[in-house]
């Protein structure tokens, strides 16, 4: 492989495995704060993605349209936890997975009668929609440079909040234990509340800034949440440093595994089967750590 | 012991209305009665990592599918396969990726056990919708029915809906009893053992990786039963058959009708796609087309259930007897 593929290569891959980790985190966090498994995570990708389209085009600019929508997110994050995952903490992984499936159907029928079911796009805003050339015919997107950037950004973010501030603190105690900081009067039920916007936000996000590059269609969701429940089981429930660890992985193997085999063509794999060498990444790590890298031990 | 008897009876009554359906039903009632039991069967070999050993299986689709592809692949074009090889060897399909799945997954419990059976049902899912192993994302017709010739003998042919239904019938009644066989006897008590606490049952000398493999293998081979029989009935198969949607659906069928019993998950079966016919049919209000977007009513309702309804309409039913009872003391 040629030095400059190769490096549009690793860019490629290192940008797919932070936006994964964008959504992966959000759903990593849920868990291991509230220990709450939201299935409905990957349809919050989707949401974001259909605002950022919607948006951008009743505001006409795409930067308007982000506030708007990370808002209007963080918004249904809120009333959803009041109104319905509050009930979910006492109860069984099975009645979570059953209430948050449920509400995938709801989202997706109400995104269809609202939008229908064709595929759109948005346009890559104009400040980002250079290129830089690597060479005479090789060029990448500074698109895809800005959503590694944001990324990276929210990831800092994440960790200055969650180990630097108060409300870190309290949310890391919150997740040790739920009585005892009740009773020391802070208001937890609050904080689970901000938690789960939060983490559902982090997926609206990641399906705003890659709407420009990867189009808006139905089911857009579901695809991203089982490869984060990949990330997940590689990197562990509840760790926000296997999330990014599993991510970075699996983008890069993805990536990799696509561009490979047109080296090893001579096989005749079918190109599809690539997407196959996630999964087989998965099923070694459950042979070597079934709890993940970064996982408590079962 | 008369609750035991009334369940017993209600059980006969109902496999005596189902045997007598066809003579008065219309051809649609038995199609819809046959899909019914086919889910049931779905939904009881579910039932037995749901309710009876604790693990909350949410690829169970991938199993069922498999069998109707692996018809749908041994038949030859515009010719019939034969079903008393082709029944046993899509059965054995099913039966041998569940081994493969089952070797990872048992591995894992609780939250990841429902992450990893999902990634891997819809790894297949995906392999099946991408590639055109078999039709792609539109599925592949069976166009022949498989026969069953003993010599020159034919004892049931299969492109015949009524001959169907009984095969259905038959298969059910037999689940069952397999199941309930399974289920007392030394091996069920430990499956039982290991829902309530693995680790007492591993202390005890109990390997119950193998078990749970077993159990896992049993169950999936069950749903290929039923991936078989839907093949035969719509002669056609499609991604859709190993699908979330597919294994969501069963798993509320489990629920609905009451974890851990039998005839539970055949009742629930029998709402579940009464329900969503019912909701199918639905007519337009305040400019929404209900009953193209039936499933927004679906979802809301799986919510509400998932709510309000823990142990199932036999757990509901219950709690709402026990409150009566208290209120005549």
């Amino acid at each position: 492989m040629e030095f400059n593929t190769f490096l549009i290569q690793l860019l490629n891959g290192v940008q797919y495995g932070l936006l994964l980790f964008l959504v992966s985190s959000g759903l990593t966090l849920v868990f291991g704060i509230m220990g709450v498994i939201n299935v409905a995570h990957g349809s919050f990708y989707m949401i974001g993605a259909y605002f950022a389209w919607w948006l951008a085009g009743g505001l006409g600019s795409f930067w308007l349209a982000l506030p708007a929508a990370i808002a209007l997110t963080m918004a249904i994050g809120l009333v959803l936890e009041a109104l319905l995952i509050k009930r979910l903490y006492r109860r069984d992984h099975l009645s979570q997975v059953l209430l948050t499936y449920g509400l995938i159907l709801v989202f997706e029928e109400t995104r269809s009668i609202l939008w229908g079911d064709d595929v759109h796009g948005v346009p890559i805003p104009a400040i980002l929609s250079a290129s830089i050339p690597l060479t005479e015919t090789l060029s990448y997107p500074v698109y895809r440079l800005w959503i590694s950037a944001v990324c990276l950004l929210v990831a800092g973010l994440m960790y200055w909040v969650i180990q630097k501030t108060r409300l870190g603190m309290m949310i890391r105690a919150g997740s040790a234990n739920r009585e005892m900081v009740q009773s020391l009067g802070l208001n937890i039920e609050l904080v689970y509340r901000v938690v789960f916007a939060a983490g559902i936000t982090l997926a609206g996000l990641a399906g705003m800034i890659a709407s420009p590059v990867s189009a808006v269609f139905p089911g857009m969701g579901n695809q991203v949440l089982i490869v984060c429940f990949v990330v997940i089981v590689i990197g562990g429930m509840g760790s926000v440093k296997g999330a990014m660890v599993a991510s970075l992985l699996i983008g890069l193997v993805d990536t990799f595994g696509k561009v490979l085999h047109l080296e090893i063509g001579g096989l005749k794999l079918l190109p599809e089967l690539s997407s196959m060498t996630v999964y087989l990444l998965m099923a070694v790590i459950l042979l070597w750590r079934p709890e993940g890298i970064y996982g408590r031990r079962l | 012991m008369n609750a035991n008897r009334i369940a017993t009876a209600a059980l006969l009554g109902a496999l005596v209305a189902l045997a007598l359906l066809p003579f008065l039903g219309e051809k649609f009632t038995v199609q819809i009665c046959t899909k019914i039991m086919i889910m049931a069967i779905l939904a009881m070999s579910l039932d037995l990592l749901l309710g009876y050993t604790g693990l909350v299986s949410f690829g169970h689709a991938a199993f069922y599918g498999a069998a109707g592809y692996a018809l749908a692949l041994l038949t030859p074009q515009y010719r019939a396969a034969n079903f008393w090889t082709s029944f046993p060897l899509a059965v054995a399909a099913s039966a041998l990726l569940a081994i493969v799945i089952g070797f990872f997954v048992v591995r894992t419990r609780g939250i990841y056990f429902i992450m990893v059976t999902l990634a891997f049902a819809q790894m297949l899912f995906f392999l099946f919708f991408d590639t055109k192993i078999a039709g792609g994302s539109d599925g592949i017709y069976i166009d022949v029915r498989p026969v069953a010739r003993i010599g020159a003998w034919q004892p049931f042919r299969l492109d015949d809906f009524m001959h169907v239904y009984y095969l259905a019938l038959v298969l059910l009644v037999l689940t069952y009893v397999l199941l309930r066989v399974i289920l007392r006897s030394p091996f069920g008590r430990v499956l039982a053992g290991i829902r309530v606490n693995e680790h007492r049952m591993l202390s005890l000398g109990y390997p119950t990786f193998r078990y749970k493999l077993a159990c896992f293998v049993i169950s999936g081979a069950i749903a290929g039963v039923a991936g078989y029989l839907s093949a035969v009935q719509f002669g056609v198969v499609n991604p859709e058959m190993l699908g979330w949607h597919l294994s969501a659906a069963v798993m509320m069928m489990v629920i609905l009708g009451g974890m851990g019993t039998l005839a539970g998950p055949a009742i629930g079966a029998a709402i579940w796609m009464l329900l969503e016919l019912g909701l199918q049919s639905l007519p337009s209000a305040g400019g929404v087309d209900l009953g193209k977007h039936w499933q927004l009513l679906m979802g809301g309702f799986i919510v509400l259930a998932a709510l309000l309804l823990p142990n199932g309409l036999i757990g509901f039913l219950d709690r709402v007897r026990g409150r009566r009872d208290e209120s005549h003391d």
